[in-house]
């Protein structure tokens, strides 16, 4: 049974301290739940909706959802589970994602997601949405075919205190990542390779120049691993 | 633009106006488009000089409201009112003849850079479309010779000022009034009375009225009263009132006729919540579409001021201070959400927050904050008026007073008519006349229910049907199924995209609703839009998404012949004709005959 400081994930007690979500309670458990736009070091967005739990019989996003003694959480059940698979069939669909020639392949959290819960095909109709490459800056390319909005390099530019990358737009259509200068390009921002953006990306957006196949395919993180494991053993993407 | 001035004045007029507070952005953007004609990049980079914010924050917002033009929009930007009641009086086709007359497609400049013609969702006007912003002022009742007219003044490029002023005019249409509307009302009078039972009698007096939140979900007005009343305040921190007539639900239109011809009512309305609460600042948050009765609600603003029902010391009461501005919205639905109103309010995209915290104990800037609708406002003015035992005697025990109910679609006298809440939907369609046989009545815009036409028993009330008192009406001549394809593209075109299942969903429902359209949909799409609904339901961030897929699920369930005999077989169809994908291929070849085609499949 529960005590004062657990709850119950797939019935198995999860401890927590006062003030985590059942994400971070999850994680910090080694404990793995889905999710996209959540990372440790950054405040929940709760956007993507992979990390959706039933929470007592209620569907909930677990990385907003604060932990409370007794909770019975339902994480890895059929039914979520093809909730999820459909949620990022959703994503490849709507940007442009061909994993083969994206040098992210192997490290990248979408596709090991998608992996990871046994998504075999997109199932929806693409979009081909014509989005913009940025090769711009010296240091960086800005391939935004394979943007899925989590806002995490918002929220790493913040602090950084530069504020180079802001979601903006509204819709399909209109919601991107807008880049903090008058011409809309990276090279006429003060962002540097030095950045915690610059390595925040879950996907194949920001990417640094010259090192993208340092590591071959093959033997990247979750060639080694699957996101379940890899994810929930400290060492985030 | 203003008198005499460069662009660079211009801005900083606006700027200096607005006390360089970035939180005033939504304003700030609006009077340098009015006064520039669009937002060009540096004009972008001077407003975020002169509020002090990253340039990319000042972009994401004006990127994300349909009325804030990043690219210039030309001197004529006519914008069609793309509502399904719009349609059914004939907007499309009327738009068509303005593009053909003008020489030009939907949704471009045209070549000279002088006129932009295109849809926009529902404009409020749905008791006398078809009905057109032309340059964001509301133009009802257009005709084929309005159109040929209109193109004819903007050939000649004749000022908007020197077009003929009746064609702007906007009806109020109030068919029936109760005790809401029938009584003239004194302003002063009912805020007198509240100032003399004190603020907490005063909220017991709301809380014994019942009244409950008029723009359809029904919360207790005391509650959220008394949540905010009681929310601890910070240093320099006040609590907030807000109004939200940011009256986006198409079919809706009756704020408009409060706020067009009884804004006394409305204002006191807050100033009560004011003095109840405790609240020094309000807002009203007008919908952009509502442009067109800026200048008359400054005015009866003003009038307040001067009669002392506005300002420090109100009607004499030494600590009493509270003043009212009007935010304009710039056209995006989601807004009426009354988190995202606040992040509106605050200069941001108007993007749904997380909750809790719930806005009555964080809202606008962090502060206590009460969000009520337009009509919620006017009750509670009446309320203390009159008393609690006078509101609660109309209506049922769960649902007291009377409820405006906005008409529109095939009816004889569509406009806005005042009935006790708990009267029948029939009842109400008896009053405005129906013409013809009903196949069914869409209650409370594409986020509400759908009846069918034997279901018009049902009753307007929070027991029984909740609503925020819309009625669009659709005769047995109506395909059901066209309504449906009108609101899947509009939660599509309003969707604030931030999260995956709304953003992706509403675009793939959108979608597949095309495909049944055209005639190339199969029973497994039917499922498709099923499991999206769901999906929808489940796992989006908030209200907006929740209920994007209701139209299409309701009118599948209660209307599925009007989607059955669109589909092509029951079996499996494939998303594409593969005899149309050659169609480019026999272009470059200038071929067409048969063996240039695929077989019928």
């Amino acid at each position: 049974m529960a005590n004062d400081d657990t709850f119950l994930l797939d019935g198995v007690a999860v401890p927590f301290n006062t003030g985590q979500t059942i994400l971070q309670a999850a994680h910090a458990a080694g404990r793995y739940i889905p999710h996209l736009c959540w990372h440790p070091d950054y405040k929940p967005h709760g956007s993507c909706k992979l990390c959706t739990v039933k929470i007592d019989g209620r569907l909930a996003s677990a990385c907003t959802t604060p932990a409370t003694p007794g909770l019975r959480v339902e994480n890895r059940t059929p039914e979520l589970d093809e909730q999820r698979r459909t949620l990022l069939q959703m994503l490849f669909v709507e940007g442009n994602h061909f994993c083969p020639s994206c040098e992210k392949s192997g490290q990248c959290l979408l596709q090991a997601t998608a992996y990871e819960l046994g998504m075999m095909g997109p199932h929806f109709d693409h979009f081909y949405p014509n989005r913009p490459v940025d090769a711009s800056h010296p240091d960086v390319l800005l391939d935004f075919n394979r943007c899925i909005l989590c806002s995490l390099c918002e929220q790493a530019s913040a602090r950084d205190g530069k504020f180079v990358f802001v979601m903006g737009g509204r819709g399909m259509r209109g919601r991107k990542v807008i880049i903090n200068s008058a011409t809309g390009r990276l090279a006429d921002t003060d962002f540097s390779l030095t950045d915690h953006a610059a390595s925040i990306c879950p996907v194949g957006v920001i990417l640094k120049k010259r090192v993208g196949f340092i590591v071959p395919y093959g033997q990247r993180k979750y060639d080694r691993a699957p996101v379940s494991v890899a994810d929930t053993q400290g060492d985030e993407p | 633009m203003l008198a005499g001035m460069d662009q660079l004045e211009a801005i900083d007029w606006v700027l200096s106006r607005h006390r360089h507070d970035g939180t005033r952005l939504m304003q700030i953007l609006r009077e340098t488009q009015e006064a520039l004609g669009w937002l060009a990049p540096e004009t972008i980079t001077r407003i975020a000089q002169g509020v002090g914010w990253p340039r990319a924050r000042v972009e994401a917002t004006a990127a994300f409201y349909s009325f804030f033009h990043l690219r210039p929009r030309g001197e004529y930007c006519l914008l069609w009112s793309d509502n399904i009641i719009d349609r059914m009086a004939g907007s499309r086709a009327l738009m068509q003849r303005l593009c053909e007359a003008l020489w030009l497609e939907p949704g471009r400049l045209s070549e000279d850079g002088l006129v932009f013609v295109h849809t926009t969702s529902d404009i409020g006007m749905g008791d006398q479309g078809p009905a057109l912003l032309v340059n964001y002022r509301a133009a009802t009742r257009m005709t084929a010779e309005r159109v040929d007219a209109m193109a004819e003044l903007i050939r000649n490029r004749v000022p908007l000022a020197d077009w003929p002023q009746e064609w702007f005019q906007v009806e109020d249409n109030l068919r029936r009034a109760g005790p809401l509307l029938g009584e003239a009302f004194t302003p002063g009078a009912a805020l007198a009375a509240a100032l003399s039972r004190g603020p907490d009698a005063q909220l017991a007096e709301i809380a014994a009225s019942n009244l409950r939140g008029r723009g359809g979900a029904g919360f207790p007005t005391a509650r959220k009263w008394q949540a905010c009343r009681d929310a601890p305040l910070a240093t320099d921190q006040t609590r907030i009132v807000v109004c939200n007539a940011d009256e986006g639900e198409p079919g809706t239109f009756k704020d408009r006729v409060l706020l067009n011809s009884h804004a006394d009512l409305v204002f006191e309305g807050m100033t009560i919540a004011a003095l109840t609460v405790g609240a020094r600042q309000g807002f009203l948050y007008l919908r952009g579409e509502y442009r067109y009765l800026l200048d008359t609600l400054e005015a009866v603003l003003q009038r307040r001021r001067d009669q002392g029902l506005l300002g420090r010391g109100i009607l004499g009461t030494p600590g009493f201070d509270f003043d009212i501005e009007i935010h304009l919205g710039a056209g995006a639905y989601v807004c009426g959400e009354e988190s995202a109103l606040i992040e509106s309010l605050e200069g941001k995209p108007g993007r749904p927050r997380l909750r809790p915290p719930f806005p009555v104990t964080h809202g606008y800037l962090g502060q206590p904050t009460v969000v009520n609708n337009v009509e919620t406002f006017a009750c509670a003015a009446r309320i203390a008026e009159k008393g609690a035992a006078w509101f609660a005697a109309t209506g049922t025990p769960q649902s007291t007073g009377s409820k405006l109910v906005s008409v529109s679609g095939d009816v004889a006298r569509p406009g806005v008519y005042e009935f006790p809440c708990g009267i029948t939907v029939a009842e109400v369609l008896d009053a405005a006349g129906v013409r013809n046989c009903v196949q069914g009545v869409q209650v409370s815009g594409p986020s509400g229910t759908t009846l069918t036409g034997e279901e018009l028993g049902r009753r307007l009330c929070f027991e029984d049907v909740p609503s925020a008192g819309a009625l669009m009406v659709f005769d047995c001549t109506r395909d059901m199924f066209e309504a449906a394809h009108n609101f899947a593209h509009f939660f599509a075109h309003e969707s604030c995209g931030f999260c995956t299942p709304c953003r992706v969903g509403t675009q793939v429902i959108a979608r597949l609703m095309d495909k049944i359209a055209a005639g190339r949909g199969s029973q497994y799409d039917l499922q498709e839009l099923s499991r999206l609904h769901q999906l929808l339901q489940g796992t989006a961030h908030c209200g907006l998404g929740h209920i994007a897929g209701n139209p299409v699920f309701a009118t599948l369930t209660k209307f599925r012949p009007a989607y059955e005999r669109r589909l092509k077989s029951l079996e499996f169809e494939p998303a594409f004709d593969l005899d149309a994908e050659l169609s480019q291929a026999r272009q470059m070849t200038g071929r067409d005959d048969a063996g240039a085609h695929l077989a019928e499949t």
